[in-house]
């Protein structure tokens, strides 16, 4: 294969940026980086079909020959690079729905920036996890580990599945009081 | 026994959509899922016994020639990871129907459960079967789409953050594999499996050994390899009970056979002394820092999470070894683990269920109040630690043994961090027996949330999340009874991954005539 100098640096450009965005604590610039960077990798397999030719299917009345071969492109690499493609868009489409959840549920401060949470919480070694029952002892310090605690289900049996299956209004309800 | 090969997959892809237009039925949906995976267990059942009787199996869909369109192969190594995982996705359904079918999730039935869970059933047999590079990547797209839905059900703050982490970190993965099959796609011009292994080896050696470290990395970090572990314990903590388990079980292994092909028929003919000890690193690492962590925990769920972390190591171990000891001992060791840790997370999903809380530092009395579950607990316990009848020991015994015979300082450096790896396991297991089922003081919950008390709570476990848990149970116990053929066929297996030329000339690439009756069509004619 002969990738033109074009396409490398943007498949680099694309990456790098992708990569950069990936580390922010923003959720936004979390998302756009995956897309950046995803589609980035898109057009690494795009490049690796070599030179671009005239078209991917060869004329159905023409002998098939090593000169006719050469100059169409290599079919493979679309029909790969459309699968990722998609694969990419539902998957930006589901960050797109949990950053707005997110965004939902932390939103008092009306930002999306993560934070960490309660430093007490998870030096001891304790998960979050839903359903967990509160104990005073725990949850007095830091507001981000009431929030969670509230966040969570109350129900009684545990993670039970759908038991935090409450809508958004709810979650909010319990962080602004 | 070719055309059963795509059912593994079609069936859960069928099952899904009916369940998905069941929403509103939830009694039907059960039974659909029911149906749906014990066909997928059936069918690998078959496969498995059409494997090592009759040698790798292979199809390519859509009567396509062989090298051109998806191939879906069953080697053992494939029929025994399907078999298994199957197993495993039924048994969770069956907990989950029973979880779901009392109490107060009936009135929040999550209609989106049952169409998840099978596809993510299907992206596993997918990934297992898949003939080339691309289907393998198309196979985990499928199961990782359908875990991010699973871990964030309910959309609680808890999972909905550490489902972030997860997300993130799983399409960071997703990115690097793709990367890496670019990159083979434009060295050697295929990503058949059958095709790969000739031309890779035909690359210059820093060019393989470039492409080996990308797909090392992407699965690295999806089957949770040390440096690239961070994000386990944190995500799956936060999930319901039986999406835990099944995570435990399946993904991380997953990303373990995606690495044992990796390295044994991709680059097989691709020797490098520093991948190989980058490898013996990586697996004595994961093995001790993972069990180091599960001992800093207070908390049984995170705790099992840093040992299923851990004893992903044992089978780098064998992979790093590359013996085919080593390998079979790892196929076995796979096997094993997959239900055994499938096992602890039903059984810490009952005692949570009973107690009311998986806190150590509140749970404590319960083998008086639900003896059952004590024992539930306690046998895949000491399973996981090692202890000499149990499945567990037999497979650390073959590990220990291939290292041992393979001599060297990396490989009795192995033999050592496994040994105390094993070691520590039982330490933080039996540290968390004694916390929540031993200890005097009754379980402390706080009387707000949970009026009764934590025995009167014991008694109102379900019977059917019991009985489905007890059953994975009874099938890792088994595996003791039946460790000596099984350690053969895992040897097989990994004979049968290994044995590139078998590989190839069954799945059929371009470079390889097909072998009779299996792949090309027109292998008659060619005959001379």
């Amino acid at each position: 294969m002969s990738p033109t100098i074009v396409l490398t640096v943007a498949i680099g450009g694309l990456v790098a940026t992708g990569v950069y965005l990936l580390t922010s604590r923003h959720l936004t610039r979390v998302v756009l980086g995956v897309v950046v960077a995803g589609n980035g990798v898109n057009l690494l397999i795009i490049a690796a079909a070599g030179r671009a030719g005239r078209a991917p299917v060869l004329d159905p009345d023409g002998e098939i020959t090593l000169e006719t071969a050469a100059e169409s492109s290599d079919p493979l690499p679309q029909a790969l690079v459309l699968t990722a493609i998609v694969i990419t868009f539902a998957v930006t489409a589901f960050l797109l729905a949990m950053a707005y959840r997110t965004s939902r549920i932390e939103g008092t401060r009306g930002d999306d920036v993560v934070r960490d949470t309660s430093p007490q919480g998870r030096s001891r070694g304790e998960a979050a996890p839903p359903g967990e029952s509160t104990d005073s002892a725990d949850s007095s310090d830091g507001p981000a580990s009431s929030r969670q605690q509230r966040g969570a289900p109350r129900g009684a049996g545990g993670p039970v599945l759908g038991a935090g299956n409450r809508p958004a209004s709810s979650a909010a309800d319990g962080e602004a009081g | 026994m070719r055309v059963l090969l795509p059912l593994a997959v079609l069936l859960p892809v069928l099952g899904a959509a009916l369940t998905l237009a069941l929403g509103s039925h939830p009694v039907a949906q059960r039974w659909v899922s029911v149906a749906a995976l014990s066909g997928v267990t059936a069918t690998a059942a078959a496969l498995l016994f059409g494997a090592a009787t009759d040698g790798p199996q292979s199809v390519v869909l859509g009567a396509w020639p062989a090298g051109v369109g998806i191939s879906l192969v069953a080697d053992r190594l494939s029929a025994l990871m399907l078999l298994t995982s199957s197993v495993v996705t039924l048994s969770v359904m069956l907990f989950s129907v029973g979880q779901g079918s009392t109490g107060d999730t009936e009135r929040t039935p999550v209609s989106i459960y049952h169409p998840t869970f099978l596809t993510l059933s299907a992206g596993v047999s997918i990934a297992f079967l898949a003939g080339d590079l691309f289907n393998l990547y198309v196979g985990f797209e499928v199961l990782l789409v359908s875990s991010y839905v699973l871990l964030t059900l309910g959309g609680t703050a808890a999972r909905v953050r550490a489902g972030m982490t997860y997300v993130v970190v799983s399409i960071v993965s997703s990115l690097l594999f793709l990367t890496g099959l670019g990159l083979v796609y434009a060295a050697t011009g295929t990503v058949s499996m059958a095709d790969l292994p000739g031309r890779l080896s035909g690359l210059p050696l820093a060019v393989a050994v470039g492409l080996q470290l990308v797909l090392l990395l992407a699965f690295g970090l999806k089957a949770a390899a040390f440096p690239l572990s961070g994000w386990l314990p944190d995500s799956y903590p936060t999930a319901a009970a039986p999406v835990a388990a099944v995570f435990a079980g399946l993904l991380t292994k997953v990303g373990v056979y995606a690495i044992f092909r990796t390295q044994t028929v991709l680059f097989g003919g691709v020797e490098s002394a520093a991948v190989t000890t980058g490898l013996v690193v990586v697996a004595i690492m994961t093995m001790l820092v993972g069990i180091l962590g599960a001992i800093a925990q207070n908390d049984l769920k995170r705790l099992m999470s840093f040992t299923l972390v851990s004893h992903i190591g044992y089978m780098l171990f064998g992979v790093a070894l590359g013996t085919v000891e080593a390998l079979g001992a790892a196929v076995f060791y796979a096997v094993h683990h997959i239900l055994v840790q499938t096992a602890l997370f039903l059984v810490v999903g009952l005692v949570e269920r009973a107690a009311g809380t998986t806190s150590l530092r509140r749970l404590g009395g319960l083998g008086g109040a639900a003896p059952g579950i004590a024992l539930l607990f306690l046998l895949p316990a000491l399973n996981l630690a090692g202890i000499p009848p149990f499945s567990g020991f037999i497979g650390k015994l073959a590990l220990l043994r291939a290292g041992a015979e393979e001599g060297g300082f990396a490989a009795w450096a192995l033999v050592v961090a496994g040994v105390v790896t094993s070691l520590l396991t039982l330490y933080a297991i039996s540290r968390a027996w004694a916390a929540t089922f031993w200890s005097g003081r009754a379980t402390r919950l706080d009387p707000e949330v949970s009026p009764e008390t934590a025995a009167a709570r014991a008694h109102r476990v379900p019977p059917a999340m019991v009985a489905a848990a007890t059953g994975v149970v009874v099938v890792v116990t088994a595996l003791t009874l039946v460790a000596g053929p099984l350690l053969d066929l895992a040897d097989g297996a990994a004979a049968d991954t290994l044995d590139v030329q078998q590989y190839s000339s069954v799945v059929g690439g371009l470079d390889t005539p097909p072998a009779d009756g299996s792949g090309g069509t027109d292998s008659g004619e060619k005959a001379p």
